[in-house]
């Protein structure tokens, strides 16, 4: 049953000009930065060459471009899912689902898959662009896997955080605000160096970006990937939990 | 006759507001059950803990057997729900929603297909199926909402207020349609529009600030039917009085009474004759029902309303 509730908010989601544009402006932009540091490549390799253990291709474009991707879509994912659950709640067209014999654990994995298979499609459309050098060059394919991986984690997480922000608002704008705000916070911990080694170890592990950063280096560690999921299965379970309460208290 | 829905002792509270006290509500097989209130009376809200929208404060519902909070999966496939504001995807079009709304019901492959075009045809949709929801009127876009609530072809089917907002050729091709599904289907229905009940319902619960006041299943209806005559002076109310069909006289002004008598003898031509012989100079006869409009007004408007009336009987006297 999840999944044509997961089919059908990708479609509605193709359905609005939003997708559509969001999809082009990131791709635009990947795309500059993509060719402007293969550019930068191409005019340092002499010298990188003459190291001993240079930085190949890999390292030099693609996680770079792995991160700013990240990133953008720090800002974009909660463009995404603002809509999922605060307008249903607005429209009163979440008692079509709530009527039919569907659980309220399907109805929010439903809504979660349908982004995530978008935020797939975007990607592995990103991940074209690496892939276009696989004429002219060897990839190092393993970091391409994991940096694409880690990529995918990260919004997983970001969605998650992103639907839950929507499930406590009618109104697509303030969850967009505030998801954006909260990832952003998340985003930033890394960076904060005040407090005692404790805190700042404390910190570290909360953070999203110290997870990602050893995927995009090609290093798979359970630490990181369970990091991802944990955080993604809080901010679900969170969401089910809310909507439930919402039908307990009205 | 077999319960398909079984409502006990339902309460809903928001906050400190009790919005339904204790209603308990059966619908049995073949049933169009007319929930009937004034606004605010909590009809909205009973109707959504019958579908599972709201969980209830106290109180059990069963559907079809199957309690609906320990086996809401079960109780739901034989629910249809039209809430208040039909739950349509408007960047959808007819035919891509209502197919949607299959698959949530468990209808599989080529079946979907095959309830999509008979929901259609059931409700009128064939001209519009490919159209988008948010381009239709508000009348189609109602009955996109009944499509969506009948294609699982369940046993009992729920609407709130089905013809608000309809202009009168809509409302009644609704209750035409209402009608068709209750040969089928049953039905309740909410709404505080009288003659809606009285056109399409079989059986009547009036909804009062959050409770059941009027149950036709339980409460006696009077089994009176009344004349309302009008003669040219006041009369001796004896005579008429010594009628065996003739139960209660009532003076409503000058020359003016409500003559109520058993339902199945009408004294109405004895009551001419005897106008005839006494003078009384007869200038109205009209039978009307004692129906369910006297005691809807009578029941939710309380004891202030028949007292003012008979304030005014009195000034006019």
């Amino acid at each position: 049953m999840i999944t044509p509730i997961a089919l059908l908010e990708l479609r509605r989601m193709m359905l609005s000009p939003l997708a559509w544009v969001i999809l082009a402006l990131i791709q635009f932009l990947t795309a500059l930065q993509f060719l402007n540091s293969v550019e930068e490549f191409m005019l340092n390799q002499p010298r990188l060459s003459a190291l001993e253990n240079p930085p190949g291709v890999s390292d030099w474009v693609i996680a770079p471009l792995f991160a700013d991707v990240a990133f953008m879509l720090l800002m974009v994912v909660p463009v995404i899912s603002m809509r999922s659950l605060s307008v249903e709640q607005r429209d009163k067209t979440l008692s079509l689902l709530m009527s039919s014999p569907v659980s309220m654990t399907e109805i929010v994995l439903g809504k979660y898959l349908g982004m995530l298979l978008f935020l797939a499609i975007m990607v592995g459309m990103i991940c074209l662009m690496p892939l276009a050098l696989m004429p002219g060059t060897t990839l190092d394919s393993g970091k391409l896997i994991t940096g694409s991986i880690g990529l995918f984690l990260m919004l997983s997480a970001f969605t998650a955080a992103g639907l839950f922000i929507s499930s406590l608002t009618r109104s697509p704008a303030v969850a967009a605000v505030a998801s954006f705000f909260l990832l952003f916070a998340l985003w930033l911990m890394f960076w904060i160096n005040s407090g005692g080694e404790h805190i700042r170890q404390l910190v570290e592990h909360l953070s999203l970006l110290h997870h990602f950063v050893p995927l995009l280096k090609g290093s798979i560690n359970t630490a990181d990937v369970t990091y991802f999921i944990v955080f993604a299965t809080t901010f679900i379970v969170l969401t089910i939990r809310r909507m439930d309460a919402q039908r307990l208290q009205g | 006759m077999s319960e398909l829905l079984k409502a006990t002792s339902l309460t809903r509270y928001y906050g400190d507001y009790r919005a339904v006290d204790n209603v308990s509500i059966t619908l049995n097989a073949g049933d169009i059950l007319g929930l009937l209130g004034p606004n605010g009376a909590g009809k909205t809200t009973t109707m959504s803990m019958l579908t599972g929208n709201l969980a209830p404060s106290h109180g059990d519902i069963l559907i079809k057997g199957c309690d609906l909070a320990d086996e809401p999966k079960k109780a739901k496939q034989s629910l249809g729900y039209l809430p208040e504001q039909p739950p349509v995807y408007r960047d959808l079009t007819v035919n891509e929603y209502l197919r949607y709304t299959a698959r949530l019901r468990n209808i599989r492959g080529k079946a979907i297909t095959l309830a999509v075009s008979k929901a259609c045809d059931r409700t009128g949709l064939d001209q519009v199926s490919r159209r988008l929801i948010g381009n239709l009127s508000k009348g189609y876009q109602q009955r996109v909402g009944i499509a969506q609530a009948i294609i699982h072809e369940p046993d009992v089917i729920i609407l709130d207020e089905p013809t608000v907002g309809l202009d009168p050729i809509q409302i009644r091709e609704i209750r035409d349609l209402i009608l068709e599904l209750g040969t089928r289907h049953s039905v309740i229905l909410s709404t505080h529009i009288l003659p809606e009940v009285q056109a399409v319902c079989n059986r009547v619960n009036i909804l009062h600030q959050g409770r059941i006041v009027y149950d036709d299943a339980n409460t006696e209806t009077p089994e009176h039917k009344q004349l309302i005559v009008q003669f040219g002076r006041d009369i001796d109310v004896h005579s008429l009085l010594e009628l065996s069909s003739i139960s209660n006289v009532i003076r409503q002004d000058k020359g003016r009474y409500v003559i109520q008598h058993h339902s199945d003898s009408s004294p109405a031509s004895t009551i001419a004759s005897m106008a005839v012989e006494n003078q009384w100079g007869l200038m109205e006869l009209t039978p009307s029902e004692m129906g369910l409009e006297h005691i809807f007004i009578s029941l939710t408007q309380g004891e202030e309303q028949d007292d003012s009336r008979d304030q005014n009987a009195e000034q006019a006297a």
